[in-house]
C-alpha cells in the first residue's frame, strides 16, 4: 500500500522536485522547503514565479527579477538579476546553461557566467533545451523560435496561428509540443518542421510529460490524462491518444511519468493522485483528495517516492511501495 | 475544498497619455482607504510610489485561433494575474493600466475568456480618464480615444479647469453621444472619489443596471454630479423618483448627436414592452453573432412575458451574458430597454427587429 507522508505548507506550490533524493517543495511567496532529516527551508525569491530541475540542481524565477540556483545543500546562488520585471520562464540546459525569459527577451547563461540575450517581437511565454546541443525552443504568439546560443545565425522559426504558452522536446530532440492558449497541444516533427495537432481538450492543457524513452507524451487539460503515442516517426498523427484515469467530477491538472516504466502519475484538481499503467490502464490510488489542485509532481531516482505540490500548500511525499 | 476563492475584482483604468490616469493611480495607491490594491501598469514610469505589487507588463493582444476576429484577449495578463492570484492574500483588488493609445476590449475580453483568469477575478469596471481640453483634438486623430470612451462604465471628464463653461458642455455632449450609459464625473486633478471609480460591479449582471432608471436616458448628467475626494454622500439614492425623467427628448432614442464631429461611435437605445422569450433570445444571439465586431458593448434590462424576474443582459463583442436579476416591484412598468454602443450599426434595422420581438 502506497503511504502518504504530508508537508502542509503556506501557500501555492509551484514545484515539487528531488534534490540527490531529497524532496524539496518551490512556494509562489518565494520560501522552498525541504526534507532532510527535518524540515528546512530558505527563501530563494520574494515572489517565485518558475523553477526547474537538473543534475540536482533548482534553477529558478522571480518577481524580484532574480534567476536563483539552489543546491540540495541549501546553498543558493544569484545567476543573474534584470531589474524589477517578472523573470516568468527558466530552463535548465546542457553544459550548466540556463535560460530564462521576462517580456519579450530570452535569455542564455552559460556555466562561465556569461549571458547572450534574445530579443522577440512578442512576449516569451515558454522556454525549453533541446536535448541535444545547445539549442533553446521559445513558445511564443503564432509559433516557436528555436534559437542556437552556442553560434551566431539566424533562429529557425516554426509557425502556427495562435498563442503558444509553454513548450517541450521529445527526448529524443526529434519532436516540439507547444501547449497553446486555447484548449490544444500543436507539434513539429522537426526534421521537416510537418505539424501535429492535437485537440479536444476541455480545459488548457498546462503540464506535460514524457514517458520513458520519450515514447509517450503525458497531459493535463481534461477529466483523464490525455497521452499521446510518440513512437513512430510521425508522432501521434492519425493515431488516438490512451485516456486513463478518467473521473467524472474532476480535472487532471499535473503529470508525471515514471522514470522507466510506462506508467504516469496523474494529479487532480481536487487533490487525488494516481498512477496509471499504459498498458492497461490499471489505476492505483496514492493519495485520497485534498485541500486542492495538484499543481507539480516529481518522481525520485530509485522510482519508490512521489513528491508533489498542490495549489492551497498541503504538499507531501508518496511512497510507492508503502 | 477549502479553498474557495472568493474572486478578486479588476479595474481598468484608459485614458490617453496626460488624461489624469497617473494622478488617479498615484491617488488608490497613497490615499487611506483600508485596501490594497495589485497593479499591473505597461511601464513602470512616473509612478512615484514603491510598491511591490506594482507589475510591469508588455500589452500582448492575441487573437484566439477561432476564426473570430474579435475575440482578443491580453496574453500578459493572463500570465500575470495567475501569478498574482498565486498569492492572493496581498491584496483586495487588482487595476490594470493600459497605454494611452490601447484597446480596451482585448482587456475586458481576458476577462470573460480565459477560464483561469475568470475563475479567480470578475472585471469590476472600465474607467476612462478623459482630458476635457485635449479631447476633441484626440476624436479628431484616434479612433481609441473614442473607443476608450464608448467602452467605459465610468467616464472621468478631467482638467474641466482648463476649458470654459460652453466647451465643456460640448465635451460633455460629445461624450454622452459616443456612451449614453456611462456615468460621468467632471474633475480637476483627477479629483474624484475614489469608491465612484473602483467597486462598481458594472460587469456584475445583479448589480448591472441596478435599478437605475436613468441608465438610457442622455440627459441625466445632472444625476452624476461633480464629486470631490472628500465626497461621500450616498451616490445611489436618486432613484427614488424616475417617473420624471423619462423626460420628453425623444432624440435619445436613437443616441444623441454629438455637437464634435469626428465621432464615429454611435450608440443605439431601444425601448419595448414584453418580450416573446421565443423570439428574444434567437435574436439577440443572431445580433451578437453577425454583428459582434461592431458592437463594443450592449446592456439592457429585457422584461419577458410570464416571468416575473427582470432579464438583464450585457456584453462585448460576441460575448453576451444574461441572468434574471431580481423580480419587477409592484409599481414598475414591465418595459424592456437595450443599448447598443458600437459602429456602423443600423438602427431602423436594430429597431424593428427588436420591437418584433415583442409578445403579442
Amino acid at each position: 500500500m502506497p503511504t502518504v507522508a504530508p508537508l502542509d505548507l503556506d501557500g501555492h506550490c509551484v514545484t515539487a522536485a528531488f534534490l540527490d533524493d531529497i524532496p524539496f517543495f518551490a512556494l509562489a511567496d518565494g520560501m522552498v522547503h525541504w526534507l532532510d532529516h527535518g524540515q528546512k527551508s530558505v527563501r530563494l525569491h520574494d515572489g517565485l514565479l518558475s523553477a526547474t530541475t537538473k543534475n540536482d540542481l533548482m534553477i529558478s524565477g522571480g518577481e524580484d527579477g532574480k534567476v536563483m540556483s539552489l543546491a540540495s545543500s541549501g546553498t543558493m546562488e544569484e545567476l543573474a538579476s534584470i531589474g524589477k520585471k517578472w523573470v516568468t520562464s527558466v530552463a535548465s540546459g546542457p553544459q550548466g546553461a540556463v535560460a530564462y525569459a521576462s517580456g519579450r527577451s530570452a535569455w542564455v547563461r552559460f556555466a562561465d557566467g556569461k549571458a547572450k540575450e534574445f530579443t522577440h517581437p512578442r512576449s516569451v511565454e515558454g522556454l525549453a533545451f533541446s536535448p541535444k546541443g545547445m539549442r533553446i525552443g521559445v513558445a511564443r504568439y503564432n509559433g516557436a523560435t528555436l534559437h542556437f546560443p552556442a553560434a551566431e545565425g539566424t533562429p529557425v522559426e516554426l509557425e502556427w496561428a495562435g498563442a503558444h504558452t509553454g513548450v517541450t522536446f521529445s527526448p529524443d530532440g526529434a519532436f516540439l509540443v507547444t501547449t497553446m492558449q486555447e484548449n490544444a497541444l500543436h507539434g513539429w516533427k522537426l526534421v521537416d518542421a510537418k505539424h501535429m495537432r492535437m485537440t479536444g481538450y476541455p480545459a488548457k492543457v498546462k503540464s506535460l510529460s514524457w514517458s520513458a524513452k520519450g515514447k509517450w507524451l503525458a497531459s493535463s487539460g481534461a477529466p483523464a490524462a490525455i497521452v499521446w503515442p510518440f513512437v513512430g516517426k510521425d508522432g501521434p498523427m492519425g493515431k488516438a491518444p490512451l485516456e486513463l484515469g478518467t473521473r467524472g467530477n474532476s480535472m487532471v491538472t499535473t503529470v508525471a511519468c515514471h522514470p522507466s516504466e510506462d506508467i504516469v502519475a496523474i494529479g487532480y484538481e481536487d487533490g487525488m493522485v494516481l498512477a496509471v499503467r499504459f498498458a492497461d490502464a490499471k489505476e492505483v490510488l496514492l493519495r485520497r483528495p485534498g485541500k486542492s489542485a495538484i499543481t507539480s509532481m516529481a518522481w525520485d531516482r530509485e522510482e519508490r517516492r512521489l513528491a508533489f505540490g498542490s495549489a492551497a500548500g498541503d504538499c507531501g511525499v508518496i511512497d510507492i511501495a508503502g | 475544498m477549502t479553498e474557495a476563492q472568493t474572486q478578486i475584482p479588476v479595474t481598468v483604468l484608459t485614458g490617453y497619455l496626460g488624461s489624469g490616469k497617473t494622478t488617479l493611480l498615484n491617488r488608490i495607491l497613497s490615499e487611506n482607504h483600508g485596501k490594497r490594491y495589485a497593479v499591473i501598469v505597461n511601464e513602470f514610469g512616473e509612478i512615484g510610489i514603491d510598491n511591490d505589487l506594482i507589475v510591469e507588463s508588455d500589452e500582448e493582444i492575441y487573437e484566439m485561433n477561432n476564426g473570430c476576429v474579435c475575440c482578443t484577449v491580453r496574453g500578459d495578463l493572463i500570465r500575470v494575474v495567475e501569478g498574482l492570484m498565486r498569492r492572493p492574500g496581498r491584496f483586495d483588488a487588482i487595476i490594470v493600466e493600459t497605454t494611452g493609445l490601447a484597446d480596451p476590449v482585448p482587456v475586458a475580453q481576458t476577462f470573460f475568456m480565459d477560464d483561469d483568469v475568470r475563475s479567480k477575478t470578475k472585471l469590476d469596471a472600465v474607467v476612462a480618464l478623459v482630458d476635457a481640453k485635449h479631447l476633441p483634438l484626440r476624436l479628431k486623430d484616434s479612433r481609441e480615444a473614442e473607443d476608450q470612451i464608448a467602452f467605459a462604465d465610468v467616464v472621468v471628464l478631467n482638467k474641466t479647469d482648463l476649458v470654459n463653461a460652453d466647451e465643456l458642455r460640448d465635451v460633455e455632449a460629445a461624450v454622452r453621444a459616443i456612451n449614453p450609459s456611462a456615468r460621468i464625473h467632471r474633475t480637476t486633478r483627477a479629483g474624484v472619489a475614489l469608491d465612484q471609480v473602483l467597486d462598481r460591479g458594472a460587469f456584475d449582471l445583479k448589480r448591472v443596471l441596478a435599478d437605475d432608471p436613468h441608465f438610457l436616458d442622455a440627459h441625466d448628467h445632472d444625476h452624476d454630479h461633480e464629486c470631490g475626494p472628500n465626497c461621500d454622500h450616498d451616490h445611489h439614492h436618486h432613484h427614488h423618483d424616475h417617473d420624471h425623467h423619462h423626460h420628453d427628448h425623444d432624440h435619445h432614442e436613437h443616441g444623441a448627436v454629438s455637437p464634435i464631429h469626428d465621432v464615429t461611435v454611435q450608440s443605439v437605445s431601444l425601448r419595448g414592452g414584453e418580450m416573446d422569450s421565443k423570439k428574444f433570445f434567437p435574436w439577440i444571439e443572431k445580433i451578437t453573432q453577425m454583428e459582434g465586431p461592431n458592437i463594443l458593448r450592449l446592456k439592457g434590462i429585457i422584461a419577458i412575458k410570464d416571468d416575473p424576474d427582470r432579464y438583464v443582459i450585457q456584453g462585448v463583442h460576441m460575448i453576451i451574458e444574461g441572468d434574471h436579476q431580481r423580480a419587477w416591484k409592484d409599481d414598475e412598468k414591465h418595459e424592456s430597454r437595450l443599448v447598443f454602443i458600437g459602429r456602423e450599426l443600423d438602427a431602423e434595422r436594430l429597431k424593428r427587429s427588436f420591437e418584433a420581438c415583442q409578445a403579442a
